[in-house]
Protein backbone atom coordinates (compact mmCIF):
# COMPACT_ATOMS: atom_id res chain seq x y z
CA UNK A 1 0.00 0.00 0.00
CA UNK A 2 2.90 2.27 0.65
CA UNK A 3 4.23 1.43 -2.61
CA UNK A 4 0.72 3.16 -4.22
CA UNK A 5 1.08 6.04 -1.87
CA UNK A 6 4.65 6.72 -3.36
CA UNK A 7 4.32 6.32 -6.37
CA UNK A 8 0.98 7.96 -7.04
CA UNK A 9 2.65 10.92 -5.66
CA UNK A 10 5.60 10.61 -7.82
CA UNK A 11 3.32 10.38 -10.70
CA UNK A 12 0.98 13.46 -9.56
CA UNK A 13 4.13 15.49 -9.43
CA UNK A 14 5.21 15.13 -12.97
CA UNK A 15 1.32 15.14 -14.70
CA UNK A 16 0.86 18.36 -12.69
CA UNK A 17 4.31 19.78 -14.34
CA UNK A 18 3.73 17.99 -17.50
CA UNK A 19 0.07 19.16 -17.62
CA UNK A 20 1.12 22.52 -17.45
CA UNK A 21 2.33 22.21 -20.80
CA UNK A 22 -0.43 19.94 -22.01
CA UNK A 23 -3.24 22.87 -21.32
CA UNK A 24 -1.07 25.70 -22.71
CA UNK A 25 -0.09 24.08 -26.35
CA UNK A 26 -3.86 22.58 -25.94
CA UNK A 27 -2.40 19.18 -26.55
CA UNK A 28 -5.30 17.84 -24.02
CA UNK A 29 -5.91 14.91 -27.36
CA UNK A 30 -2.39 13.93 -27.61
CA UNK A 31 -2.08 13.63 -23.85
CA UNK A 32 -5.07 11.31 -24.09
CA UNK A 33 -4.41 9.50 -27.33
CA UNK A 34 -0.31 8.55 -25.84
CA UNK A 35 -1.49 6.49 -23.24
CA UNK A 36 -3.96 4.86 -24.66
CA UNK A 37 -2.54 3.78 -27.52
CA UNK A 38 0.63 1.86 -25.13
CA UNK A 39 -2.74 -0.58 -24.06
CA UNK A 40 -2.45 -2.91 -26.86
CA UNK A 41 2.03 -2.52 -26.42
CA UNK A 42 1.11 -4.28 -22.78
CA UNK A 43 -1.30 -6.90 -24.42
CA UNK A 44 1.20 -7.75 -27.33
CA UNK A 45 4.12 -8.14 -25.08
CA UNK A 46 2.30 -10.80 -22.99
CA UNK A 47 1.61 -12.64 -25.69
CA UNK A 48 4.85 -12.70 -26.64
CA UNK A 49 5.73 -13.74 -22.75
CA UNK A 50 8.22 -10.13 -22.47
CA UNK A 51 7.96 -7.95 -19.72
CA UNK A 52 4.67 -5.73 -20.39
CA UNK A 53 6.87 -2.19 -19.93
CA UNK A 54 8.39 -2.86 -23.47
CA UNK A 55 4.91 -3.27 -24.72
CA UNK A 56 3.87 -0.20 -23.04
CA UNK A 57 7.66 1.73 -24.24
CA UNK A 58 7.31 0.27 -27.59
CA UNK A 59 4.31 1.35 -28.46
CA UNK A 60 4.66 4.38 -26.88
CA UNK A 61 6.74 5.43 -29.20
CA UNK A 62 5.07 4.47 -31.84
CA UNK A 63 2.31 6.41 -30.47
CA UNK A 64 4.96 9.61 -30.47
CA UNK A 65 6.43 8.86 -34.20
CA UNK A 66 2.79 8.54 -35.88
CA UNK A 67 1.35 11.60 -34.11
CA UNK A 68 4.19 13.55 -35.02
CA UNK A 69 4.59 12.49 -38.63
CA UNK A 70 1.51 11.99 -39.66
CA UNK A 71 0.84 15.30 -37.96
CA UNK A 72 3.34 17.02 -40.62
CA UNK A 73 1.10 15.95 -43.76
CA UNK A 74 -2.00 17.22 -42.71
CA UNK A 75 -3.82 18.27 -39.60
CA UNK A 76 -2.31 17.46 -36.03
CA UNK A 77 -5.77 16.21 -34.46
CA UNK A 78 -6.63 14.02 -37.53
CA UNK A 79 -3.24 12.43 -37.29
CA UNK A 80 -3.33 12.15 -33.77
CA UNK A 81 -7.36 10.28 -33.68
CA UNK A 82 -6.20 7.86 -36.81
CA UNK A 83 -2.93 6.99 -34.89
CA UNK A 84 -4.56 6.30 -31.75
CA UNK A 85 -7.19 3.77 -33.72
CA UNK A 86 -4.64 2.41 -35.50
CA UNK A 87 -2.68 1.62 -32.24
CA UNK A 88 -6.09 0.14 -30.60
CA UNK A 89 -7.05 -1.83 -33.69
CA UNK A 90 -3.80 -3.69 -32.78
CA UNK A 91 -5.09 -4.06 -29.48
CA UNK A 92 -8.11 -5.75 -30.39
CA UNK A 93 -6.39 -7.56 -32.52
CA UNK A 94 -3.69 -8.73 -29.53
CA UNK A 95 -6.95 -9.48 -26.98
CA UNK A 96 -8.29 -11.65 -29.59
CA UNK A 97 -5.93 -14.21 -29.23
CA UNK A 98 -5.21 -13.96 -25.89
CA UNK A 99 -8.70 -16.29 -23.99
CA UNK A 100 -8.32 -15.08 -20.30
CA UNK A 101 -7.03 -10.85 -20.28
CA UNK A 102 -9.92 -9.09 -19.49
CA UNK A 103 -9.77 -8.77 -15.67
CA UNK A 104 -6.13 -7.58 -16.96
CA UNK A 105 -7.59 -5.36 -19.58
CA UNK A 106 -9.80 -3.68 -16.85
CA UNK A 107 -6.87 -2.89 -14.57
CA UNK A 108 -4.95 -1.92 -17.11
CA UNK A 109 -7.37 0.69 -18.32
CA UNK A 110 -8.59 2.04 -15.31
CA UNK A 111 -6.06 1.38 -12.80
CA UNK A 112 -5.75 -0.69 -9.69
CA UNK A 113 -4.75 1.00 -6.36
CA UNK A 114 -2.64 -2.43 -4.96
CA UNK A 115 -1.41 -3.27 -8.55
CA UNK A 116 2.01 -1.68 -7.95
CA UNK A 117 5.00 -3.86 -6.28
CA UNK A 118 8.02 -2.37 -5.13
CA UNK A 119 10.01 -3.65 -7.81
CA UNK A 120 8.15 -1.27 -9.60
CA UNK A 121 9.59 1.92 -7.81
CA UNK A 122 12.98 2.09 -9.25
CA UNK A 123 12.21 2.39 -12.92
CA UNK A 124 9.13 4.61 -12.18
CA UNK A 125 11.33 6.81 -10.15
CA UNK A 126 14.09 6.85 -12.59
CA UNK A 127 11.99 7.89 -15.79
CA UNK A 128 10.00 10.60 -13.67
CA UNK A 129 13.26 12.45 -12.40
CA UNK A 130 14.19 11.90 -16.53
CA UNK A 131 10.90 13.59 -17.04
CA UNK A 132 11.45 16.53 -14.78
CA UNK A 133 14.88 17.03 -15.59
CA UNK A 134 14.10 16.98 -19.58
CA UNK A 135 11.12 19.82 -18.91
CA UNK A 136 13.57 21.46 -16.90
CA UNK A 137 16.00 22.66 -19.50
CA UNK A 138 13.34 22.84 -22.03
CA UNK A 139 11.18 25.08 -20.31
CA UNK A 140 12.14 28.70 -21.66
CA UNK A 141 12.21 27.18 -25.19
CA UNK A 142 8.75 25.04 -24.72
CA UNK A 143 7.08 28.14 -23.35
CA UNK A 144 8.11 30.04 -26.12
CA UNK A 145 6.71 27.73 -29.05
CA UNK A 146 3.83 26.72 -27.10
CA UNK A 147 2.65 30.71 -26.81
CA UNK A 148 4.24 31.79 -29.97
CA UNK A 149 5.25 29.30 -32.66
CA UNK A 150 6.47 31.76 -35.32
CA UNK A 151 8.17 33.87 -32.39
CA UNK A 152 9.72 30.75 -31.38
CA UNK A 153 10.90 29.92 -35.18
CA UNK A 154 12.51 33.68 -35.62
CA UNK A 155 14.59 32.67 -32.57
CA UNK A 156 16.10 29.60 -33.72
CA UNK A 157 13.77 27.22 -32.34
CA UNK A 158 12.42 24.77 -34.69
CA UNK A 159 8.73 24.13 -33.80
CA UNK A 160 8.37 20.82 -35.07
CA UNK A 161 11.67 19.54 -33.01
CA UNK A 162 9.78 21.23 -29.87
CA UNK A 163 6.52 19.47 -30.39
CA UNK A 164 8.29 15.78 -30.78
CA UNK A 165 10.05 16.56 -27.29
CA UNK A 166 7.11 17.49 -25.96
CA UNK A 167 4.95 14.30 -26.73
CA UNK A 168 8.04 11.71 -26.10
CA UNK A 169 7.57 13.76 -22.37
CA UNK A 170 4.73 13.29 -22.06
CA UNK A 171 4.06 9.47 -23.43
CA UNK A 172 7.02 8.68 -20.86
CA UNK A 173 5.53 10.49 -18.13
CA UNK A 174 2.25 8.87 -18.93
CA UNK A 175 3.57 5.29 -19.21
CA UNK A 176 5.24 5.35 -15.84
CA UNK A 177 1.46 6.25 -14.39
CA UNK A 178 -0.32 3.25 -16.15
CA UNK A 179 -0.04 1.04 -13.07
CA UNK A 180 -2.12 3.18 -10.51
CA UNK A 181 -4.25 5.49 -12.59
CA UNK A 182 -4.98 3.05 -15.68
CA UNK A 183 -4.70 4.33 -19.60
CA UNK A 184 -7.50 6.00 -20.13
CA UNK A 185 -7.24 8.43 -16.66
CA UNK A 186 -3.85 9.08 -16.47
CA UNK A 187 -4.52 12.24 -18.49
CA UNK A 188 -7.41 13.67 -16.39
CA UNK A 189 -4.32 14.23 -14.16
CA UNK A 190 -2.88 16.40 -16.82
CA UNK A 191 -5.93 18.20 -18.22
CA UNK A 192 -7.69 19.09 -15.06
CA UNK A 193 -5.34 20.26 -12.66
CA UNK A 194 -3.34 22.43 -14.55
CA UNK A 195 -6.56 24.33 -16.17
CA UNK A 196 -7.25 24.86 -12.47
CA UNK A 197 -4.11 26.18 -11.98
CA UNK A 198 -3.89 28.20 -14.79
CA UNK A 199 -7.29 29.69 -13.86
CA UNK A 200 -5.77 30.48 -10.70
CA UNK A 201 -2.74 32.54 -11.54
CA UNK A 202 -1.05 33.80 -14.51
CA UNK A 203 2.52 33.28 -13.87
CA UNK A 204 4.75 30.08 -15.63
CA UNK A 205 6.26 28.86 -13.24
CA UNK A 206 3.73 29.67 -10.63
CA UNK A 207 1.41 27.71 -12.52
CA UNK A 208 3.19 24.85 -13.36
CA UNK A 209 4.26 24.20 -9.46
CA UNK A 210 0.54 24.83 -8.74
CA UNK A 211 -0.86 22.42 -10.76
CA UNK A 212 1.52 19.67 -9.17
CA UNK A 213 -0.35 20.83 -6.17
CA UNK A 214 -3.18 20.07 -7.36
CA UNK A 215 -2.14 17.22 -9.25
CA UNK A 216 -1.37 15.84 -5.83
CA UNK A 217 -4.42 16.25 -4.02
CA UNK A 218 -6.13 14.81 -6.53
CA UNK A 219 -4.43 11.91 -6.31
CA UNK A 220 -4.08 11.08 -3.15
CA UNK A 221 -7.66 11.66 -2.53
CA UNK A 222 -8.51 9.47 -5.26
CA UNK A 223 -6.50 6.58 -3.52
CA UNK A 224 -7.93 7.39 -0.60
CA UNK A 225 -11.61 7.13 -1.83
CA UNK A 226 -10.49 4.14 -3.61
CA UNK A 227 -9.69 2.01 -1.28
CA UNK A 228 -12.37 2.85 1.20
CA UNK A 229 -14.92 2.02 -0.92
CA UNK A 230 -13.47 -0.60 -2.95
CA UNK A 231 -14.57 1.94 -6.42
CA UNK A 232 -12.16 2.03 -9.10
CA UNK A 233 -9.47 4.48 -8.46
CA UNK A 234 -10.12 5.64 -12.25
CA UNK A 235 -13.11 6.71 -11.06
CA UNK A 236 -11.83 9.33 -8.30
CA UNK A 237 -9.41 10.31 -11.15
CA UNK A 238 -11.93 11.70 -13.54
CA UNK A 239 -14.71 12.86 -11.25
CA UNK A 240 -12.01 15.07 -8.95
CA UNK A 241 -9.99 16.22 -12.14
CA UNK A 242 -13.74 17.37 -13.46
CA UNK A 243 -14.36 19.37 -9.98
CA UNK A 244 -10.82 21.11 -10.55
CA UNK A 245 -11.24 22.21 -13.80
CA UNK A 246 -14.89 23.59 -12.50
CA UNK A 247 -13.37 25.41 -9.43
CA UNK A 248 -11.00 26.77 -11.65
CA UNK A 249 -13.65 28.11 -14.12
CA UNK A 250 -15.89 29.33 -11.04
CA UNK A 251 -12.92 30.92 -9.50
CA UNK A 252 -11.89 32.88 -12.72
CA UNK A 253 -16.01 34.25 -13.43
CA UNK A 254 -15.45 35.38 -9.58
CA UNK A 255 -12.51 37.39 -10.44
CA UNK A 256 -13.75 38.86 -13.52
CA UNK A 257 -16.60 40.01 -11.81
CA UNK A 258 -14.74 41.75 -9.04
CA UNK B 1 -6.55 -18.15 -67.27
CA UNK B 2 -8.37 -18.00 -64.17
CA UNK B 3 -12.51 -18.23 -64.06
CA UNK B 4 -14.00 -15.70 -62.32
CA UNK B 5 -15.82 -18.27 -60.21
CA UNK B 6 -13.06 -19.76 -59.24
CA UNK B 7 -11.26 -16.58 -58.24
CA UNK B 8 -14.55 -15.73 -56.22
CA UNK B 9 -14.37 -18.59 -54.33
CA UNK B 10 -11.32 -17.58 -53.16
CA UNK B 11 -12.00 -13.72 -52.55
CA UNK B 12 -15.41 -14.98 -50.66
CA UNK B 13 -15.19 -17.78 -48.12
CA UNK B 14 -17.64 -20.68 -48.39
CA UNK B 15 -20.97 -19.18 -46.37
CA UNK B 16 -20.09 -15.65 -46.45
CA UNK B 17 -23.48 -14.52 -48.53
CA UNK B 18 -25.47 -16.81 -45.90
CA UNK B 19 -24.32 -15.92 -42.96
CA UNK B 20 -26.70 -14.47 -40.54
CA UNK B 21 -24.44 -12.86 -38.79
CA UNK B 22 -22.47 -11.03 -41.81
CA UNK B 23 -25.76 -9.88 -43.12
CA UNK B 24 -26.64 -7.70 -39.93
CA UNK B 25 -22.64 -6.61 -39.77
CA UNK B 26 -22.97 -5.80 -43.32
CA UNK B 27 -26.21 -3.37 -42.94
CA UNK B 28 -25.33 -2.28 -39.90
CA UNK B 29 -21.88 -1.82 -40.67
CA UNK B 30 -22.60 -0.46 -43.71
CA UNK B 31 -24.92 2.01 -42.03
CA UNK B 32 -23.03 3.79 -39.75
CA UNK B 33 -20.07 3.76 -42.61
CA UNK B 34 -22.13 6.13 -43.58
CA UNK B 35 -23.76 8.38 -40.84
CA UNK B 36 -20.26 8.39 -39.90
CA UNK B 37 -18.58 9.26 -43.10
CA UNK B 38 -20.93 12.30 -43.81
CA UNK B 39 -20.55 13.58 -40.26
CA UNK B 40 -17.10 13.18 -39.87
CA UNK B 41 -16.42 15.86 -42.54
CA UNK B 42 -18.15 18.59 -40.67
CA UNK B 43 -16.42 17.55 -37.71
CA UNK B 44 -12.94 17.46 -39.71
CA UNK B 45 -13.81 20.73 -40.78
CA UNK B 46 -14.46 21.93 -37.86
CA UNK B 47 -11.39 20.43 -36.22
CA UNK B 48 -13.50 18.19 -33.53
CA UNK B 49 -12.03 15.62 -33.81
CA UNK B 50 -10.70 15.14 -29.86
CA UNK B 51 -14.53 15.42 -29.51
CA UNK B 52 -15.61 12.65 -31.79
CA UNK B 53 -13.86 10.75 -30.27
CA UNK B 54 -14.28 11.85 -26.16
CA UNK B 55 -17.99 10.96 -27.60
CA UNK B 56 -17.19 7.79 -28.55
CA UNK B 57 -15.60 7.04 -25.12
CA UNK B 58 -18.22 8.75 -23.25
CA UNK B 59 -21.33 6.87 -24.86
CA UNK B 60 -19.20 3.95 -23.61
CA UNK B 61 -20.43 4.64 -19.92
CA UNK B 62 -24.45 4.22 -21.25
CA UNK B 63 -23.20 0.89 -22.49
CA UNK B 64 -21.89 -0.29 -19.29
CA UNK B 65 -24.85 1.33 -18.02
CA UNK B 66 -27.15 -0.36 -20.16
CA UNK B 67 -25.72 -3.87 -18.99
CA UNK B 68 -26.25 -3.11 -15.20
CA UNK B 69 -30.23 -1.94 -16.32
CA UNK B 70 -30.79 -4.24 -18.92
CA UNK B 71 -32.28 -1.60 -21.49
CA UNK B 72 -31.19 -2.02 -25.28
CA UNK B 73 -27.46 -0.97 -25.39
CA UNK B 74 -28.06 1.61 -28.78
CA UNK B 75 -30.44 3.57 -26.12
CA UNK B 76 -27.95 3.50 -23.62
CA UNK B 77 -25.00 4.79 -25.88
CA UNK B 78 -27.47 7.51 -27.46
CA UNK B 79 -28.81 8.86 -23.89
CA UNK B 80 -25.17 8.59 -22.55
CA UNK B 81 -23.81 10.68 -25.76
CA UNK B 82 -26.06 13.17 -25.95
CA UNK B 83 -25.66 14.41 -22.01
CA UNK B 84 -22.27 14.29 -23.26
CA UNK B 85 -22.02 16.45 -26.19
CA UNK B 86 -24.63 18.86 -24.24
CA UNK B 87 -22.03 19.44 -21.40
CA UNK B 88 -19.46 19.78 -23.75
CA UNK B 89 -21.20 22.38 -25.70
CA UNK B 90 -22.95 24.14 -23.01
CA UNK B 91 -19.64 25.51 -20.93
CA UNK B 92 -18.83 28.49 -22.51
CA UNK B 93 -15.61 28.50 -24.00
CA UNK B 94 -13.68 31.76 -25.34
CA UNK B 95 -11.00 30.40 -27.29
CA UNK B 96 -10.62 27.17 -29.38
CA UNK B 97 -8.33 25.35 -27.26
CA UNK B 98 -10.44 26.26 -24.18
CA UNK B 99 -12.62 23.89 -26.38
CA UNK B 100 -10.13 20.89 -26.36
CA UNK B 101 -9.70 21.36 -22.39
CA UNK B 102 -13.31 21.19 -21.59
CA UNK B 103 -13.74 18.20 -23.92
CA UNK B 104 -10.84 16.15 -21.83
CA UNK B 105 -12.41 17.30 -18.70
CA UNK B 106 -15.78 15.76 -19.77
CA UNK B 107 -14.23 12.54 -21.48
CA UNK B 108 -12.47 12.08 -18.31
CA UNK B 109 -15.24 12.04 -15.92
CA UNK B 110 -17.23 10.58 -18.53
CA UNK B 111 -14.58 7.25 -18.58
CA UNK B 112 -14.59 7.48 -14.93
CA UNK B 113 -18.14 6.91 -14.62
CA UNK B 114 -17.64 4.11 -17.40
CA UNK B 115 -14.91 2.43 -15.04
CA UNK B 116 -17.30 2.88 -11.47
CA UNK B 117 -20.00 1.18 -13.91
CA UNK B 118 -17.98 -1.76 -15.33
CA UNK B 119 -16.97 -2.54 -11.52
CA UNK B 120 -20.41 -2.81 -10.77
CA UNK B 121 -21.21 -4.94 -13.95
CA UNK B 122 -18.91 -7.47 -13.21
CA UNK B 123 -19.81 -7.31 -9.25
CA UNK B 124 -23.25 -7.52 -9.63
CA UNK B 125 -23.65 -9.61 -12.74
CA UNK B 126 -20.55 -11.48 -13.42
CA UNK B 127 -20.26 -10.74 -16.74
CA UNK B 128 -16.49 -11.06 -17.43
CA UNK B 129 -15.36 -9.34 -20.61
CA UNK B 130 -17.82 -6.40 -20.46
CA UNK B 131 -14.95 -4.37 -20.32
CA UNK B 132 -13.64 -5.51 -24.05
CA UNK B 133 -17.55 -6.06 -25.43
CA UNK B 134 -18.28 -2.30 -24.38
CA UNK B 135 -14.35 -0.59 -25.61
CA UNK B 136 -14.30 -2.82 -28.61
CA UNK B 137 -17.69 -4.00 -29.79
CA UNK B 138 -18.41 -7.08 -31.86
CA UNK B 139 -19.75 -6.64 -35.38
CA UNK B 140 -20.50 -10.60 -35.40
CA UNK B 141 -22.61 -10.34 -32.13
CA UNK B 142 -24.96 -7.68 -33.10
CA UNK B 143 -28.63 -8.47 -31.93
CA UNK B 144 -31.08 -8.36 -35.13
CA UNK B 145 -33.86 -6.63 -32.82
CA UNK B 146 -31.41 -3.88 -32.96
CA UNK B 147 -31.50 -3.30 -36.69
CA UNK B 148 -35.07 -1.28 -37.05
CA UNK B 149 -33.51 1.32 -34.39
CA UNK B 150 -30.13 1.58 -35.51
CA UNK B 151 -31.25 2.29 -39.01
CA UNK B 152 -33.83 5.28 -37.68
CA UNK B 153 -31.14 6.67 -35.44
CA UNK B 154 -28.96 6.89 -38.35
CA UNK B 155 -31.51 8.16 -41.11
CA UNK B 156 -32.67 11.16 -38.67
CA UNK B 157 -28.67 11.97 -38.39
CA UNK B 158 -28.36 11.76 -41.98
CA UNK B 159 -31.74 13.88 -42.22
CA UNK B 160 -30.49 16.41 -39.40
CA UNK B 161 -27.70 16.88 -41.58
CA UNK B 162 -28.95 17.79 -45.12
CA UNK B 163 -31.59 20.15 -42.90
CA UNK B 164 -28.51 21.95 -41.79
CA UNK B 165 -26.12 21.29 -44.44
CA UNK B 166 -25.93 25.25 -45.50
CA UNK B 167 -25.99 26.73 -42.45
CA UNK B 168 -23.39 23.99 -41.04
CA UNK B 169 -21.14 24.06 -43.94
CA UNK B 170 -20.76 27.96 -43.81
CA UNK B 171 -20.15 27.99 -39.57
CA UNK B 172 -17.66 25.38 -39.97
CA UNK B 173 -15.70 27.05 -42.79
CA UNK B 174 -16.20 30.43 -41.78
CA UNK B 175 -17.74 31.05 -38.52
CA UNK B 176 -17.21 34.73 -38.74
CA UNK B 177 -19.35 35.00 -41.66
CA UNK B 178 -21.66 32.56 -40.96
CA UNK B 179 -22.30 35.15 -38.06
CA UNK B 180 -22.49 38.26 -40.02
CA UNK B 181 -25.27 36.22 -42.52
CA UNK B 182 -27.12 34.95 -39.72
CA UNK B 183 -26.22 32.01 -38.66
CA UNK B 184 -27.12 31.02 -35.15
CA UNK B 185 -23.41 29.76 -34.86
CA UNK B 186 -23.73 28.66 -31.47
CA UNK B 187 -26.99 26.58 -32.23
CA UNK B 188 -25.92 24.80 -35.13
CA UNK B 189 -22.98 23.82 -32.97
CA UNK B 190 -24.68 22.24 -30.40
CA UNK B 191 -26.88 20.51 -33.13
CA UNK B 192 -23.76 19.27 -34.90
CA UNK B 193 -22.50 17.85 -31.48
CA UNK B 194 -26.13 16.26 -30.58
CA UNK B 195 -26.17 14.89 -34.46
CA UNK B 196 -21.99 13.84 -33.74
CA UNK B 197 -23.35 11.97 -30.81
CA UNK B 198 -26.13 9.73 -32.61
CA UNK B 199 -23.75 9.09 -35.52
CA UNK B 200 -21.18 7.98 -32.90
CA UNK B 201 -23.61 5.93 -30.94
CA UNK B 202 -24.48 4.31 -33.89
CA UNK B 203 -21.05 3.24 -34.80
CA UNK B 204 -19.43 2.67 -31.52
CA UNK B 205 -22.31 -0.27 -30.92
CA UNK B 206 -20.83 -1.51 -34.08
CA UNK B 207 -17.13 -1.57 -34.36
CA UNK B 208 -16.45 -0.32 -30.52
CA UNK B 209 -16.60 2.78 -28.92
CA UNK B 210 -12.99 3.34 -29.00
CA UNK B 211 -12.72 2.61 -32.63
CA UNK B 212 -15.69 4.35 -33.81
CA UNK B 213 -13.57 7.45 -34.32
CA UNK B 214 -12.00 5.69 -36.99
CA UNK B 215 -14.89 5.52 -38.87
CA UNK B 216 -15.85 9.28 -38.00
CA UNK B 217 -12.37 10.44 -38.74
CA UNK B 218 -10.52 8.29 -41.50
CA UNK B 219 -12.59 8.22 -44.41
CA UNK B 220 -13.38 11.91 -43.94
CA UNK B 221 -9.85 13.45 -43.76
CA UNK B 222 -9.33 10.88 -46.51
CA UNK B 223 -12.07 12.52 -48.92
CA UNK B 224 -11.27 16.22 -47.29
CA UNK B 225 -7.76 15.60 -49.30
CA UNK B 226 -8.49 14.43 -52.38
CA UNK B 227 -12.42 16.13 -53.39
CA UNK B 228 -12.65 19.68 -54.17
CA UNK B 229 -16.25 20.79 -53.71
CA UNK B 230 -17.86 19.92 -50.09
CA UNK B 231 -20.36 18.06 -51.36
CA UNK B 232 -18.18 15.40 -53.28
CA UNK B 233 -16.32 15.36 -50.08
CA UNK B 234 -19.40 14.23 -48.01
CA UNK B 235 -20.15 11.39 -50.31
CA UNK B 236 -16.56 10.13 -50.94
CA UNK B 237 -16.17 10.20 -46.97
CA UNK B 238 -19.22 7.45 -46.73
CA UNK B 239 -18.50 5.75 -50.03
CA UNK B 240 -14.94 5.36 -48.73
CA UNK B 241 -16.46 4.44 -44.96
CA UNK B 242 -18.35 1.65 -46.53
CA UNK B 243 -15.90 -0.10 -48.45
CA UNK B 244 -13.52 -0.20 -45.53
CA UNK B 245 -16.39 -1.42 -43.27
CA UNK B 246 -17.32 -4.31 -46.09
CA UNK B 247 -13.65 -4.56 -47.10
CA UNK B 248 -13.12 -5.15 -43.23
CA UNK B 249 -16.20 -7.48 -42.80
CA UNK B 250 -14.92 -10.00 -45.47
CA UNK B 251 -11.28 -10.02 -44.53
CA UNK B 252 -12.08 -10.74 -40.98
CA UNK B 253 -14.90 -13.18 -42.00
CA UNK B 254 -12.05 -15.05 -44.34
CA UNK B 255 -9.49 -15.07 -41.63
CA UNK B 256 -11.42 -17.79 -40.23
CA UNK B 257 -9.76 -20.02 -42.05
CA UNK B 258 -6.44 -19.11 -42.04
CA UNK B 259 -6.00 -18.59 -38.02
CA UNK B 260 -7.49 -21.87 -37.46
CA UNK B 261 -10.71 -20.92 -36.28
CA UNK B 262 -10.74 -17.86 -33.76
CA UNK B 263 -10.15 -15.45 -36.54
CA UNK B 264 -8.99 -11.83 -36.60
CA UNK B 265 -11.43 -8.95 -35.43
CA UNK B 266 -13.61 -6.88 -37.63
CA UNK B 267 -12.52 -3.88 -35.72
CA UNK B 268 -8.99 -4.47 -36.33
CA UNK B 269 -9.69 -5.27 -40.12
CA UNK B 270 -11.46 -2.29 -40.95
CA UNK B 271 -9.08 0.20 -38.66
CA UNK B 272 -6.23 -1.09 -40.53
CA UNK B 273 -7.65 -0.56 -44.00
CA UNK B 274 -8.57 2.90 -43.58
CA UNK B 275 -5.24 3.48 -41.88
CA UNK B 276 -3.52 2.28 -45.14
CA UNK B 277 -6.25 3.85 -47.55
CA UNK B 278 -5.22 7.19 -45.37
CA UNK B 279 -1.60 6.38 -45.97
CA UNK B 280 -1.59 6.06 -49.87
CA UNK B 281 -4.01 8.86 -49.77
CA UNK B 282 -1.31 11.28 -48.47
CA UNK B 283 1.20 9.64 -50.10
CA UNK B 284 1.53 12.82 -53.42
CA UNK B 285 1.41 15.38 -50.88
CA UNK B 286 4.66 14.36 -48.55
CA UNK B 287 6.68 17.23 -48.45
CA UNK B 288 4.26 19.64 -48.35
CA UNK B 289 2.50 19.58 -45.75
CA UNK B 290 -1.25 20.74 -46.05
CA UNK B 291 -2.57 21.95 -43.03
CA UNK B 292 -5.92 23.70 -44.74
CA UNK B 293 -8.50 21.57 -46.46
CA UNK B 294 -9.16 22.00 -50.33
CA UNK B 295 -12.19 22.92 -48.83
CA UNK B 296 -11.91 27.23 -48.42
CA UNK B 297 -14.50 29.77 -47.63
CA UNK B 298 -15.05 31.51 -50.83
CA UNK B 299 -16.17 28.22 -52.57
CA UNK B 300 -18.22 27.45 -49.72
CA UNK B 301 -19.68 31.53 -49.83
CA UNK B 302 -20.49 31.06 -53.54
CA UNK B 303 -22.38 27.91 -52.95
CA UNK B 304 -24.49 29.08 -49.56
Amino acid sequence: MINTWIVATIVAAVAGVVGFFVVIRGSAFAAHALPLGTFPGAAGASLLGLNPLFGLLVFSGLGVIGISQLGRRGRQEVATALTLVTLLGLGALFLSMSTEYSQATYALLFGEVLGVSSSDLTPVAAISAFSIVLTALLFRPLLLTSVSPELGEARGVPAARMELLFLTIVALATAMALPVVGTLLVFSLMVGPASAARALTDRPLGAMLLSAAISLVVVWLAIAFSFVSNWPIGFFVGSLSALAYGGGRVWRACSVRR
Amino acid sequence: MIRVTSLLSILFEPGFFTSEPVRTAVVIGGGAAIVSGVVGVFTVIRGQSFAGHALADVSSAGGAASFLLGINPLLGFLIMGVIGASSMELVRVDRARERDLVTGVVLGAGLGLTALLLFLDVTSSSTTGAAVTVMFGSMFAIPVSIIPLAEGVGFGAVLMVALLYRPLLLSSVDPDLAAVRGVPVRLVGLLHLIVLALAVALSAITVGAILSTALLIGPAAIALQIAKRPGWAVLLAAEIGVAATWGGILVAYDSYSWTGGHGWPVSFCVVTLIFLAYLVAGWPGRGRARRTPRIDSRRVQRAA
